[in-house]
């Protein structure tokens, strides 16, 4: 299942991936031990002529067959989220200071990319719009996230990130790219008739490429 | 004290019946019945997965459609099919006889608990058909989408299907109120409550999370509908409104419901796994404890459907810890059921192999779980096929394996006849293979990153490569497979509910009170009120003695009733 996991993108990218690669060892023990178990007991106990079941009420200490067992999940789940949480800290929370910053626009059924003009701020009159994601590669993007009509999601799976966009709010986040190329985006959240056709590009350019990207909108 | 003396007209007896047994066949029948508009439904999904091409191209279904589809897949699923099967349909059947009672607390209440579900049937069947299509915003129809026929296309549908819902939880409400105070008020002389059947715990702790949860979803109905049909701005933020706020309200109750279709589901399979390994149930009072502490960890877990929804990500921390730590309590009960299997004396019957399957696959979906449970790792899968995976692992097992169990294990107290038991082990094979070619491949598109709710994924070249493409295929083959293997199960039902071998009123050897009255029980239910003496579960009790004692049949050598109904003879020892 995990050799399916594509891309990696963004710096956080081998975090999500090593979070999902975590879980999935401690909870895949957990899942052939059980069924071992489970397959061993269905067998072991299946009625013989003349054999009468025991008797075990599961009272008093016999009850830590159950408990003790409960309480390894309960250690392994505590350890999954202190191992887990800094990767969100570090995706949704502690957002970068930007290289660039663009403004993302959902609606029925397209994205429209805003970056700052000649003035380097957003949502001045000299404001570039564009149908692409361009970004330079290396640096760090922070978005801007609205939504014109219903909820939509931003969705790129090489970057690892899912963002929803909400009618009403403007919700920041970041990332950060290693590699030049087209990616696609997607939109992740049922947003009507058009959501199958919602996708865009984002395309990872050189600084050089990036430079003439912006020049010619 | 029985009542079949009475004379019953057909209509009184059969249609606008109080009697509990008859409402139970009534919510299985009608939810059986949605089954099928359910499975209908997963057949068109899938056929048009697999019909599409790379490019965009192939495929029968308009976009919006295949919205409208999916939408009522899974409201028909959960609230037509697991909620009436599960918590009504056995509920009913079983929580009169197990206590002891002659019916439900308030019999008319409850007979119009089913019509009122009947008719929020109804008005869900026409929903699709009216002018501008059914909803289409997906089972949890989030607004602005749900809210604006402008941005969704959809009309009346939205409005109908919102009816719909709050129709049966109203419904869901009246039963709810019957089975907790019949638990309470009704027992049997002698049976306390720590001599209930586990079944009867889990339905009473499943309606009282169902009462405390619903309130909010039906406030958040009442908003939705206002929004849509009387120009109100609840869920609309250029007036002020919140799109957000509708999560919370649905999440709210859409998470407890989870466990109000989980609790019936473990009750059944507790009560046919101790009755065909003839054993007690291991630890018993702890298993209760872990029922209770579920039902209040899942009032505070309901934001891990909304990580990356906007809320503010501080707080998704907690949230995801409430959420992975309700593997505690929930593993509490399935390791006990397990450790009941030990040194037992197993009997394959149809419904042991359903209650066994039962957990080799919810297994699965428990664990997995834990993935999207932490928020990290939702980052990526929120909103994949890894997610439709996960959760069809385990309402798959609820509804359609627990669910059978109990219908092989009561239809011979229901019907007085037993159903066919080689169909039942053909039904039981080819639905456990089938089933999980369905979804195992589903997981690995979710890893690749397959978005849902997507009428044609090749639009995107990374939902188009031969492997995912492939995964789309097998799912497809599958779902004909699972299907195909349910018609051996529709009509052993139909056919042994008549034809079906004759059943003794005991037929499994168990202890409980539902098999110390005739099959099928009269309307009243037993020849003489039983007084109860024992435990649920007394299976191979040391000594030489029979492999079951009844929880009626007295000690050795005492006659007279007790006199205390709260405190059970055998507890104060």
């Amino acid at each position: 299942m995990l050799h399916y996991l594509p891309f990696q993108l963004s710096s956080f990218a081998g975090d999500i991936d090593q979070v999902i690669r975590v879980i999935y060892y401690i909870v895949g023990t957990w899942f052939v031990a059980a069924e071992v178990i489970l397959f061993w007991l269905i067998f072991g106990s299946r009625s013989k002529p003349g054999v009468r079941a025991a008797w075990l009420p599961g009272t008093g200490r016999a009850k830590w067959a159950v408990l003790a067992p409960v309480c390894a999940v309960l250690a392994c789940d505590l350890i999954i989220e202190k191992a887990s949480s800094p990767t969100w800290e570090y995706v949704k929370l502690d957002i970068p200071h930007p290289d660039v910053e663009v403004k993302i626009e959902a609606r029925q059924f397209a994205w429209i990319f805003t970056y700052p003009g000649k003035d380097g701020i957003l949502g001045t009159e000299d404001d570039l719009v564009a149908k692409e994601l361009h970004v330079p590669v290396n640096k760090k993007v922070v978005f801007h996230l609205e939504a014109a009509d219903v909820l939509h999601n931003f969705y790129v799976k090489d970057l690892r990130l899912k963002q929803d966009a909400v009618p009403g709010r403007s919700i920041k986040g970041w990332f950060d790219t290693n590699t030049e190329g087209t990616y696609e985006i997607a939109c992740a959240e049922i947003c009507g008739k058009g959501h199958t056709l919602m996708g865009s590009k984002l395309v990872v350019d050189s600084n050089e490429a990036y430079q003439s990207f912006l020049a010619a909108l | 004290m029985s009542h079949d003396a009475h004379p019953q007209s057909f209509i009184s007896k059969y249609v606008f019946s109080t009697d509990h047994k008859t409402i139970a066949k009534q919510y299985m029948i009608t939810g059986l019945f949605m089954a099928l508009f359910g499975g209908a439904a997963a057949s068109a999904i899938r056929t048009q997965l697999a019909a599409v091409e790379p490019g965009g191209t192939g495929g029968f279904l308009d976009p919006q459609f295949y919205n409208s589809v999916v939408t009522m897949h899974g409201t028909v699923m959960v609230f037509w099919v697991a909620m009436p099967v599960l918590v009504a349909g056995f509920g009913n059947l079983l929580i009169p006889l197990m206590v002891g009672a002659e019916d439900m607390a308030f019999p008319k209440l409850n007979m119009a608990s089913y019509w009122v579900f009947l008719l929020s049937t109804v008005v869900l069947l026409i929903s699709p058909l009216v002018p501008g299509g059914g909803a289409a915003g997906g089972w949890t129809s989030y607004p602005p989408l749900a809210a604006d026929p402008a941005l969704s296309g959809v009309e009346w549908g939205i409005t109908l299907w919102i009816l719909a819902v709050a129709l049966e939880l109203v419904a869901f409400l009246m039963g709810g109120i019957n089975f907790i105070t019949t638990a309470i008020n009704m027992r049997a002389p002698g049976m306390s409550m720590w001599d209930l059947p586990l079944f009867v715990w889990e339905e009473v702790a499943a309606s009282i999370v169902f009462m405390l949860s619903v309130g909010p979803l039906i406030a958040g109905a009442v908003m939705l509908l206002l929004d849509h049909v009387a120009g109100t701005h609840f869920f609309d933020p250029k007036m002020g409104g919140d799109p957000v706020l509708f999560q919370h309200l649905f999440w709210f109750f859409g998470h407890p419901e989870v466990y109000v279709i989980l609790f019936p589901a473990f009750g059944i399979v507790a009560e046919i796994i101790t009755c065909h390994a003839r054993k007690t149930l291991f630890g018993y009072k702890m298993t209760v404890w872990s029922v209770i502490a579920t039902s209040l960890l899942s009032f505070v877990v309901w934001a891990h459907h909304q990580f990356i929804a906007g809320i503010d990500p501080k707080i998704s921390i907690p949230f995801s810890v409430m959420t992975i730590l309700i593997s505690v309590p929930v593993a509490v009960g399935m390791f006990a059921f397990m450790a009941t299997l030990y040194k037992g004396s197993i009997r394959f019957t149809s419904a042991m192999l359903f209650a066994l399957g039962f957990f080799a696959c919810f297994l699965l979906g428990g664990v997995t779980g834990i993935i999207n449970g932490t928020a990290a790792a939702d980052i990526y899968i929120h909103d994949s096929y890894y997610v439709v995976a996960h959760f069809h692992y385990t309402l798959y097992p609820l509804v359609f394996m627990a669910g059978p169990a109990g219908l092989y294990h009561w239809f011979p107290k229901m019907f007085g006849r037993f159903m066919n038991e080689t169909l039942g082990k053909v039904h039981f094979w080819g639905s456990m293979v089938f089933f999980n070619l369905i979804f195992l491949p589903q997981f690995n598109l979710g890893m690749m990153g397959h978005n849902r709710r997507l009428a044609v994924p090749t639009n995107y070249e990374f939902l188009s490569t031969p492997e995912a493409l492939l995964m789309q295929d097998i799912s497809t083959w599958a779902l004909f497979g699972l299907l195909a293997f349910q018609l051996p199960f529709v009509w052993n039902f139909f056919h042994s509910m008549f034809r079906g071998a004759v059943a003794p009123a005991n037929p499994w050897n168990a202890t409980t009170l539902e098999w110390q009255c005739p099959s099928p029980p009269p309307h009243g239910n037993f020849d003489t009120p039983p007084v109860v003496y024992r435990g649920p579960y007394e299976y191979s009790p040391e000594g030489d003695g029979p492999d079951f004692i009844a929880q009626n049949q007295p000690p050795e050598g005492q006659h007279e009733v007790p006199q205390n109904p709260l405190v059970s003879p055998h507890a104060a020892k």
